[in-house]
């Protein structure tokens, strides 16, 4: 396996092209720019609607130079199968080489509208990798929640206000709806530690089997951010341990960037206009159950990985 | 296969936007990659990322991070940024290491 070591193995090659219109700093451009970086051969590409799929290829334009398929909203994971089986066909029948098939999709596509396609997928077992750009709300259609919302968030569809102090359930956690697939590699990824993400993206392409990376990705317009700040608060998002890294190879989990001196948790959400309401003390409450679910899913790695 | 024209390339009226469907490929297919190139986002700036090329340490973390990318990496590590796309987001301002890359205003 060629794994890399520093940003400067990195490889040159861009398989995004510039001239998409994804906003100025946004999270996931730099999240799929950086996974293509992974690629072992020839690929095929298949995107769930949302940002990535609607700003990188309008008509006549494209940003790709791999082959990429948009299929609809919900069936990233299902095409992807379709894709990754014909190939095995034409490869027993023909000799044609079989490429890696990689779909993607948003949170929304993801966690909630494609979730079923997607536990289909890892059941079944195909060879290929998901990967899920989480920029925690449907973000193409105008920030509103979605299963991947993080506890306070203010969007569209859970403004913060009189009536409730934004989203008030919690996230869910795909990679452990991975897992319990028995998956054989399922992980996080973090834009800001770009050499563990790239090094996970290609030992999810070199395992057999259906692969899950889950990358956190700032929004700029719905997490009300300051565009030069998206790699700033991706790596606070780490360092907060509000997203820990970590990957699950075979039932065994390891944590890939290890927070001995978590900071605290504000530091994150002071950056960001949808959490501003949190820091209020009327809203203490909803902070502390926040700051419950960060603890909690942390303690829990900690125990998983035998630490 | 008879009755099928191949098409490897889009044609030119494509960009102009006065194609009709039947110059176009069949299927929405974009037989071409990268045809984004020919759309420039340079004019989104607001603010234009101006590279200290004496300052620059060559550690590429502009470079990782533009999200375009808008940001070359060039022989020996030396970076050059490209304004054709480079929509000043300020990313790479605001991760370089030795403030080599400073914001300045667009038309300023
Ligand atoms: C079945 C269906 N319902 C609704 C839509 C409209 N739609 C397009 S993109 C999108 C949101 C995508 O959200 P997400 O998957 O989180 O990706 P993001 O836009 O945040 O990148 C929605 C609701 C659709 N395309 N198909
Ligand atoms: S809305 Fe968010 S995810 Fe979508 S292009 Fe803009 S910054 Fe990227
Ligand atoms: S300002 Fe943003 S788009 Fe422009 S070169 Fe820097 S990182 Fe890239």
């Amino acid at each position: 396996m060629s794994f890399i070591k520093t940003i400067k193995d990195i490889p040159k090659e861009e398989y995004l092209a510039p001239g998409h219109r994804l906003c100025a700093g946004c999270g996931a451009a730099i999240a799929i720019r950086l996974a293509l970086k992974a690629l072992r051969g020839p690929t095929v590409i298949v995107n769930a609607t949302g940002c990535i799929e609607v700003a990188t290829t309008i008509y006549p334009y494209t940003s790709w130079r791999v082959p990429w398929i948009h299929v609809a909203f919900e069936n990233a994971a299902a095409v992807a199968s379709g894709v990754a089986e014909a190939f095995k066909i034409m490869e027993k029948k023909y000799g044609v080489k079989r490429p890696d098939v990689i779909a993607i999709g948003g949170d929304g596509g993801t966690f909630d509208i494609g979730l079923q396609a997607l536990s289909g997928a890892l059941e079944r077992g195909h060879k290929m990798l998901y990967i899920c750009y989480d920029n925690e709300a449907y973000m193409n259609t105008g920030i509103q929640r979605s299963g991947a919302t993080p506890r306070g968030a203010a969007t569209t569809t859970s403004p913060a206000g009189r009536v409730i102090p934004g989203k008030l359930e919690r996230k869910k956690d795909l990679i452990e709806i991975a897992v319990a697939h028995g998956v054989p590699y399922a992980a996080t990824a973090s834009i800001a530690y770009p050499v563990d993400y790239i090094n996970k993206v290609r030992k999810a392409l070199e395992t057999e089997g259906p692969t899950v990376i889950h990358v956190l990705t700032p929004c700029v317009p719905g997490w009300r951010i300051d565009p030069s700040q998206t790699i700033t608060i991706a790596r606070l998002a780490v360092e907060t341990l509000v997203f820990p890294v970590y990957e699950v190879e075979n039932g065994k989990y390891r944590i890939n960037v290890m927070v001995k001196k978590p900071k605290p948790l504000e530091e994150y959400l002071k950056l960001q206009g949808r959490f501003k309401h949190l820091l209020l003390p009327e809203n203490k409450w909803l902070l502390d159950k926040l700051k419950e679910d960060v603890k909690w899913k942390w303690e829990r790695l900690l125990k998983l990985s035998n630490l | 296969m008879s009755g099928v024209k191949e098409v490897y390339k889009m044609p030119e009226s494509a960009f102009q936007g006065r194609a009709t469907w039947k110059e176009l490929p069949i299927g929405g297919v974009i037989p071409e990659p990268a045809t984004s190139l020919r759309y420039k986002t340079g004019n989104w700036r607001a603010l234009r990322p101006v590279l200290n090329e004496k300052k620059c340490i060559r550690c590429l973390m502009c470079w990782v991070y533009c999200p375009e990318p808008a940001i070359e990496r060039l022989e020996g590590d030396r970076i050059r940024i490209n304004y054709d796309y480079c929509k000043g987001c300020g990313i790479c301002s605001s991760i370089c290491p030795v403030k080599a890359i400073t914001m300045v205003e667009e038309g300023a």
